[in-house]
């Protein structure tokens, strides 16, 4: 059973590797047209995570497939009670995906219109679906005792799973205009500061209501834990270090915040995976949803070997492109581009 | 319809549009790495310029690959619970490791390869290209054994408590020899797509005359690669053919609507009927002995006829229908076969003018060469249409029915909505990426960068 546990730790790792990197990016997509009025501007901002985001999304398709092969029954469960969410989380990625590689084809003020607008809304979407949905594993929906789903659409919108959406939004927010304040130069640095400072007090004011009400729903009482105790004062240093303009401590702070924001929840979630409001002992958990130990050896084995190497290469990518861009480089009309 | 079928429906959609893109994605992959390839040796300033140029036909290609692959890996959960619950714990450990080993690889490389022209030295941006190129080969591999294992499963023992297999070897999942020449059915098949399209582009810009001697280098490497890999994905297909009619000889007999026993069997080139249980079509041209040696690679070999299965099965698993739709299986299989002669005869005739040095006048074959952009996609659509309609009724051959592989929670309002609302999402995206692609594919080469400032990044 200690590999099972073992994949826990490491589906929970994928989730906050995804949220820590994704989240940034996510965030400039839903910002990328309120940090500038000018195309060049906005084009700066999407440019900002062009080279990393197909990189870190990579980490949602990795921790699904952990999922499905760890804990086959988890990932059954999950995706097929959550159905209509999913179809409208998969529509999100998939418009905001091909919108990267679309909006700059034309210079067409139309065509970027469009795609700005599905940027903007499939960003929006995916941290929102993905929030509800974690948060629905640990508040519980109607699971019977063949691990089957039996609710409705109803059942997934529960007050704390919508607002660990909101919460996930909110976080991918501030995290992603940190990070264009880190990026970029001139006004569209200015903005995304200006945002920044916005936003902050609103995340801020979330993570003190969702970490503690996560440990109450968890049934731990609505005193934190360690972990939650920092994630909330990172939220607080986020926003201080923002109105003094520390932006590379501001952005470790942000990095911080989502990071355990993730982390203390699957630690709240655990040994369970997904919760029966029907009943606790139908409870999906790490002993009766797990693969074969042999299954969990091999996958072991080859995160063991892989995981590493892709922390090399991807930390080697940010480092390749460290310098910050400005609007100026970006005044170029499409004709002009490959 | 009921779920069953709508839940199919959906698979075989979202599968079929999957891989219309994939297939462009490594073919066209190896090829733009190959032309960066021969700039980095020869500094011709044309050859940066066409890597630039089929590098944005690749990227428009693997934009909608990836996020169709997506759907991918959602839907074995999303409509096929029963089936995810059941054999997880084989089929989930390849699809978690191509995420880790494969496709981290390549979505890494490609950002760096598009945005690091100007960042990175010369040496290691190119290394980048063939690094996309690998992991986009190396993705298809963990897919390709994870579906061969569902066409014949192997590496497994069932867990007496719950009734499900459990990996025991994971080694067989590689060796596995529907895998072994599967995958490299699947890589051909890919280079040869990634040959066409390149062919076709090259053929467009030769006919409009623009750069003339840069299109016709094209031209000539998409020649060189198609002959002798379309020759090859056919010796290997005939070869996987033998092997699936090993382990699912329903899959064989149905492609040729093969009723009755037969010893030696002839190969119907073409033939009327058949299909819906009639057992008596009409051939219109038979082969004598060609069934038996695509069959068995014997002369004589018997081929099991359709009926001789059934009975079979149903002793072996109790009553039920265990015919795949016949008539898909007789038609994919043609469809197949016969645009791949097609294509021979089309690389074959581009190589002979570019044997007589007649490649950039030949005005006739330049605009058969640009039609011919829709065979690899037609034979694509059909090798799939073969190699998956022939498992059914099967989801995992013997091991569990497809009808017991659907999702239990789910409803058909529901799936059927979700098939609407991924045929116009899919469509949508079909005509923005064609409008994208033929744009792009008509536009000039951009000029060259000046000899002493780097070469810019590829940015959105």
């Amino acid at each position: 059973m200690a590999l099972a546990t073992f994949w826990f730790i490491v589906t929970a790792a994928l989730w906050t590797g995804f949220f820590v990197l994704e989240g940034f990016d996510l965030g400039v997509g839903m910002l990328h047209t309120f940090v500038s009025r000018e195309e060049p501007g906005r084009r700066a901002a999407i440019n900002t995570i062009g080279p990393l985001w197909d990189g870190n999304e990579v980490w949602l398709i990795v921790a699904a497939a952990a999922m499905f092969a760890a804990f086959p029954a988890w990932y059954a469960t999950m995706f097929s009670g959550f159905y209509p969410a999913l179809i409208l989380l998969l529509v999100g990625l998939i418009v905001r995906g091909v919108s990267f590689e679309f909006r700059g084809k034309s210079d067409n003020p139309r065509w970027i219109r469009t795609w700005d607008a599905l940027l903007t809304t499939g960003s929006l979407l995916v941290p929102l679906l993905i929030g509800i949905a974690l948060g629905d594993l640990l508040h519980g929906v109607p699971i019977d005792q063949s691990q089957e789903f039996t609710g409705g659409l109803g059942d997934l919108f529960s007050g704390y799973a919508v607002f660990a959406g909101i919460t996930l939004v909110l976080l991918c927010l501030l995290h992603g205009a940190t990070f264009i304040t880190l990026k970029t130069t001139g006004e569209v640095h200015d903005r995304a500061l200006w945002l920044a400072r916005r936003i902050a007090p609103f995340t801020v004011l979330a993570v003190l209501v969702f970490q503690p009400w996560t440990h109450s729903v968890a049934g731990g009482g609505v005193l934190p834990d360690v972990l939650e105790l920092v994630t909330m004062l990172a939220a607080l240093a986020a926003g201080w270090l923002l109105a003094e303009r520390h932006e590379g401590w501001a952005f470790v702070a942000t990095t911080v915040v989502i990071a355990t924001t993730i982390l203390s929840f699957f630690a709240d979630l655990y040994p369970r995976l997904m919760v029966s409001s029907t009943n606790p002992a139908f409870d999906l958990t790490v002993h009766n949803s797990a693969s074969g130990a042999y299954a969990l050896k091999v996958m072991s084995i080859v995160a063991i070997v892989f995981f590493p190497l892709v922390l090399a290469y991807q930390g080697w990518t940010y480092h390749v492109f460290r310098l910050r861009i400005s609007a100026e480089q970006f005044d170029v009309p499409e004709a002009a581009r490959d | 319809m009921s779920q069953l079928d709508l839940a199919r429906l959906q698979f075989a959609m979202t599968s079929i549009y999957h891989f219309l893109f994939v297939p462009v994605t490594i073919g066209l992959g190896f090829l733009t790495a190959l032309l960066q390839t021969g700039w980095h040796r020869t500094g011709r300033p044309e050859l940066l310029q066409l890597t630039r140029f089929f590098g944005t036909l690749l990227v428009i290609g693997i934009a909608v690959g990836v996020v169709t692959g997506l759907v991918q890996e959602f839907q074995f959960g999303m409509d096929w619970s029963a089936y995810s619950r059941t054999v997880g714990d084989v089929f989930g450990a390849p699809l978690a490791m191509e995420g880790l080993a494969a496709f981290f690889l390549e979505s890494t490389f490609l950002g760096l390869w598009l945005f690091g022209w100007d960042r990175l030295p010369p040496r290691v941006h190119l290394a980048t290209i063939w690094l996309v190129a690998v992991g986009g080969a190396l993705s298809a591999a963990f897919i390709m054994a994870a579906n061969s294992w569902m066409q014949h499963p192997v590496g497994y023992t069932v867990d007496p408590a719950t009734g499900r297999p459990q990996l025991n070897d994971v080694w067989k999942l590689f060796t596995n020899p529907v895998f072994l020449r599967g995958y490299l059915h699947v890589i051909l098949a890919s280079l040869v797509t990634g040959a066409l399209v390149m062919l076709a582009v090259s053929a467009w810009q030769l006919r409009k005359g623009s750069a003339p001697l840069a299109f016709h280098a094209t031209a000539r490497l998409a020649l060189v690669v198609l002959v002798p890999v379309i020759l090859a994905a056919m010796l290997v297909g005939s070869e996987l053919g033998v092997t699936e009619g090993k382990y699912q000889p329903m899959k064989i007999a149905g492609a040729e609507a093969q009723w009755d026993t037969c010893q030696p069997c002839s190969f119907s080139l073409f033939q009327i009927s058949g299909g819906k249980n009639d057992m008596t079509p009409t051939q219109i041209i038979a082969v004598p002995h060609l069934l038996s040696l695509l069959a068995t690679n014997h002369w004589n070999g018997q081929v099991l006829g359709l009926n001789a299965v059934q009975a079979q099965y149903e002793q072996q698993y109790g009553p039920g229908n265990y015919i795949p739709n016949i008539f898909i299986q007789y038609w994919s299989m043609r469809v197949m076969a016969y645009l791949a002669v097609v294509v021979l005869l089309i690389g074959l005739w581009g190589l002979w003018l570019l044997w007589r040095k007649r490649l950039s006048g030949a005005h006739r074959f330049h605009r058969v060469a640009v039609w011919a952009v829709v065979l690899p996609f037609l034979m694509n659509t059909a090798g799939w249409l073969l190699t998956e309609n022939g498992r059914q009724p099967w989801i995992v051959q013997g091991l569990q029915l497809t009808a017991n592989g659907v999702s239990p929670s789910v409803s058909t309002a529901t799936v059927a909505t979700s098939l609407v609302v991924f045929l116009l999402l899919y469509a949508a995206l079909a005509v923005v990426a064609l409008v994208l692609l033929t744009r792009y594919a008509r536009k000039e080469l951009s000029p060259p960068p000046a000899a002493d400032t780097p070469v810019p990044a590829l940015t959105y």
